[in-house]
C-alpha cells in the first residue's frame, strides 16, 4: 500500500522533471530549473514558465483526471474494458468543446470551453449508463460506447468543416487524438477547478464501489445508495474528462491500461485503484508527451497515437479474455 | 486593278508571316483564357489586354489571400474544376505548377491548351514569371515595362545592410527559411530571417520555444482570419505576447507574400517602413 503510493509519486514526479527539461530549445536540466524558480534575464524564464511548466502540469493533470475517470467507470461497471475515450465520453466532450469554440461561444466567456465540454461528456455517460445498464456487460457496453464515438466523432468533423476558418478542418485529428503542444497557463487554469472537483467526487466513492464489487444487492442491504452514486460518477467523470479534453483533445487507452496494470497491485479493490490510477495516468501521460518531443520533434506527433499504441493491443487482449464469459 | 489586289494580299501574307515569326512559340495571341490559380490570376489580371481574360479562381477576390481582391471582382470566378473550365471554352488555361495533376490532365486530354507556371523562390524569379505570362498572352512589352518598373522599384527599396533580426511567425507555428520568396523580401528589406538561421529550408514550424529564444526585433504575424481554430491561438499565447512586449510586432495581411508578382515589392516596403521604427 505504501510502497506503491511511494513508488507512483517518484515516477511521476520524475517524469515530470523530465518533461520539464525536454523540448525544441536548448536549455541545460539545472540551467532551465533555476531559470523556473529564480527567474532572471534573458528568455529562459519566459521559455520555462509560460511554455513547459504549463505543459509538464497539464501533462499531470490529464493524466490524473483519465485514470481516476477510467477506474472510477470500471469500478461501476465492473468491467475492465470501460474507458473514457473508447465509451465514446471523449468524443462527447470534444463535441462539445468544438461546438463552444465554433459558435464562438467560447470567446465571449473563457468558462463556456469546459463547461461546454463537462457538457458533452456528460451526456456521453448518461447515454452509456443507459445503454448499458446497472450491470454493463461488455458486448452491449462496446457497442454503445462505438456507436456514440462515431456519432460525437462525426458531428465534430461537420462543425469543424462548416467552420470559415481554413486552419479548422486540419484541426480534427487534434480533437480525436490530443496534443499538449503551445498550451499555456491559461488552460491550466481553465481546467483546474474541474478537474479538482470532478477528483474529489470521484475519490469519495472508494467506499461505494469497494462495496458494489459484492454486487448492487448486498451493497444496497450494506447501505449504499446506488442512485446517489451514479450521479457523483456522472458528474466527476463529466467534470475531470470534459476539462481534460477541452484543453487538449481527446487521448484515448489511458483510462485502460493504468486500471489494468495496477489492478492486481491494490489487490484489485476499486477504492486504492482510484488514487493508484490517477498517479499512474499522470506518469503515463508525461512519458507520451515527453516521448512525443523526442520522437518527432518538429511534426507535433499526436499524444493518442501513442497511448493507442501501447493501449490498443492491451484492450484486444482483454477482449479475448473477456470473451469467455461472455459465450 | 488586279495587279493591285494581288498586292495587298502578298503584303497581308507577308506581315502575317512575319507576325508568326515573332510571336512563333506562342502562336497566336489567346482570344479566351481562364486562369485556376491564384498567382496566375493577378499577373493574367495586369498583363491581359481588355476582354481577353474570361475568368479567374475564386480566391483571387479573397482578400485574405489575394493582392487584388478588388479587380478579381470584375471576372468570373471559377473553383478550378475541370468541367466548369471546359464549358468557359478557353483557348488557354493558366495553372500553377502544383494545381491537382487530374485537373490539368483532363483538361489537356480533352484538347484545352494549359500553361502551368511555377512558384517562385525569389524576387528574381519574379521576373522570369512575368516574361512568361507576357508571352503566352501576346503582350511582351506590356511584360518588359512592367518588369523595368519592378526593377526601379526594387533598387529604391533594398536595404545596402542587414540590421536587424525578424521573424515570420504563422498559425501552428509555421515559418519560411532559406530558399523562399518570404526569406528573399525580409533580406532585400535589411532583416536577417531568424527561421533561415535556425536552420529552416523552405517552409516548416518552428517551435515556440525556439522563436522565444531567438527573441527577433521584429515578429511578422498573420492577421486573424475569420472563425476561431486552435491552430491560430498559439498567435495569443503569453510567450509570444511577452515577446512582443520587448520587441516590435507587426500583423500583416500576407496577400504580398505569397505570389511572384510586383507585388512582392508592397511586401518590401511595409518592411522597410517598419525597419525604420526601430532602434
Amino acid at each position: 500500500m505504501k510502497p506503491l503510493a511511494l513508488c507512483l509519486s517518484a515516477l511521476a514526479t520524475a517524469l515530470f522533471l523530465a518533461s520539464l527539461s525536454v523540448g525544441p530549445a536548448h536549455i541545460g536540466a539545472l540551467d532551465g530549473l533555476s531559470a523556473l524558480i529564480l527567474g532572471g534575464d534573458g528568455p529562459e524564464p519566459l521559455v520555462m514558465r509560460e511554455i513547459r511548466l504549463p505543459r509538464a502540469l497539464l501533462g499531470v493533470m490529464i493524466g490524473a483526471s483519465l485514470g481516476i475517470s477510467g477506474a472510477a467507470l470500471q469500478g461501476y461497471l465492473r468491467n475492465p474494458l470501460a474507458e473514457p475515450g473508447l465509451i465514446g465520453v471523449s468524443g462527447s466532450a470534444a463535441l462539445g468543446a468544438v461546438l463552444a469554440i465554433h459558435t464562438g461561444l467560447a470567446a465571449v466567456t473563457t468558462l463556456a470551453l469546459p463547461v461546454a465540454a463537462l457538457a458533452g461528456a456528460g451526456s456521453g455517460v448518461l447515454l452509456i449508463l443507459l445503454l448499458a445498464g446497472p450491470r454493463g456487460g461488455s458486448i452491449t457496453l462496446i457497442l454503445a460506447g462505438i456507436a456514440i464515438s462515431a456519432l460525437a466523432a462525426a458531428l465534430t468533423s461537420l462543425v469543424l468543416n462548416l467552420s470559415p476558418n481554413p486552419y479548422a478542418a486540419s484541426e480534427i485529428v487534434f480533437w480525436m487524438m490530443g496534443s499538449l503542444a503551445d498550451r499555456s497557463m491559461t488552460h491550466v487554469w481553465l481546467a483546474a477547478p474541474l478537474m479538482l472537483a470532478g477528483g474529489v467526487a470521484l475519490l469519495t466513492l472508494g467506499r461505494g464501489l469497494d462495496a458494489l464489487t459484492l454486487g448492487e444487492d448486498a451493497a444496497e442491504a450494506m447501505g449504499l445508495r446506488l442512485a446517489r452514486l451514479r450521479l457523483t460518477l456522472v458528474l466527476g467523470t463529466a467534470a475531470m474528462v470534459g476539462a481534460a479534453v477541452a484543453v487538449a483533445g481527446a487521448i484515448g487507452f489511458v483510462g485502460l491500461v493504468v486500471p489494468h496494470l495496477l489492478r492486481p497491485l491494490v489487490g484489485a479493490r476499486p477504492s486504492r485503484l482510484l488514487w493508484a490510477s490517477g498517479l499512474g495516468g499522470a506518469a503515463m501521460v508525461l512519458a507520451a508527451d515527453i516521448a512525443v518531443r523526442l520522437v518527432l520533434p518538429e511534426r507535433d506527433l499526436k499524444l493518442g497515437v501513442l497511448t493507442a499504441i501501447v493501449g490498443a493491443p492491451l484492450f484486444l487482449h482483454l477482449i479475448y479474455k473477456t470473451r469467455g464469459g461472455q459465450t | 486593278m488586279r495587279g493591285c489586289v494581288r498586292l495587298s494580299r502578298l503584303i497581308a501574307l507577308g506581315l502575317a508571316l512575319a507576325l508568326a515569326g515573332a510571336t512563333v512559340s506562342a502562336g497566336p495571341a489567346p482570344a479566351r483564357v481562364v486562369s485556376i490559380n491564384l498567382c496566375t490570376d493577378q499577373l493574367a489580371m495586369m498583363l491581359a489586354a481588355p476582354g481577353q481574360l474570361v475568368s479567374v479562381s475564386k480566391l483571387a477576390a479573397d482578400p485574405h489571400s489575394s493582392a487584388m481582391a478588388r479587380e478579381a471582382r470584375a471576372y468570373k470566378a471559377n473553383h478550378g474544376r475541370a468541367e466548369e473550365v471546359y464549358l468557359l471554352d478557353p483557348d488557354l488555361v493558366l495553372a500553377g505548377a502544383y494545381t491537382d495533376p487530374a485537373t490539368v490532365g483532363i483538361l489537356r486530354r480533352v484538347g484545352l491548351r494549359v500553361v502551368q507556371f511555377d512558384t517562385v523562390k525569389s524576387l528574381d524569379d519574379t521576373r522570369a514569371l512575368i516574361t512568361k505570362m507576357a508571352r503566352v498572352l501576346g503582350h511582351e512589352e506590356a511584360g518588359a515595362a512592367l518588369i523595368a518598373e519592378f526593377d526601379v522599384r526594387l533598387t529604391r527599396l533594398r536595404a545596402g545592410e542587414t540590421t536587424h533580426s525578424a521573424a515570420i511567425y504563422h498559425p501552428n507555428g509555421y515559418s519560411l527559411g532559406n530558399g523562399t520568396l518570404a526569406d528573399d523580401i525580409l533580406r532585400a528589406a535589411g532583416f536577417s530571417n531568424v527561421a533561415r538561421e535556425l536552420g529552416l529550408r523552405g517552409g516548416g514550424t518552428v517551435p515556440l520555444e525556439r522563436l522565444v529564444m531567438a527573441a527577433p526585433d521584429l515578429l511578422i504575424r498573420g492577421t486573424p482570419l475569420p472563425g476561431a481554430s486552435r491552430s491560430e491561438a498559439v498567435m495569443t499565447h503569453p510567450a509570444l505576447a511577452a515577446l512582443t512586449a520587448d520587441t516590435a510586432g507587426l500583423r500583416i495581411t500576407s496577400p504580398d507574400w505569397i505570389c511572384g508578382t510586383p507585388h512582392v515589392l508592397d511586401a518590401v516596403e511595409t518592411l522597410v517602413t517598419a525597419r525604420g521604427g526601430l532602434r
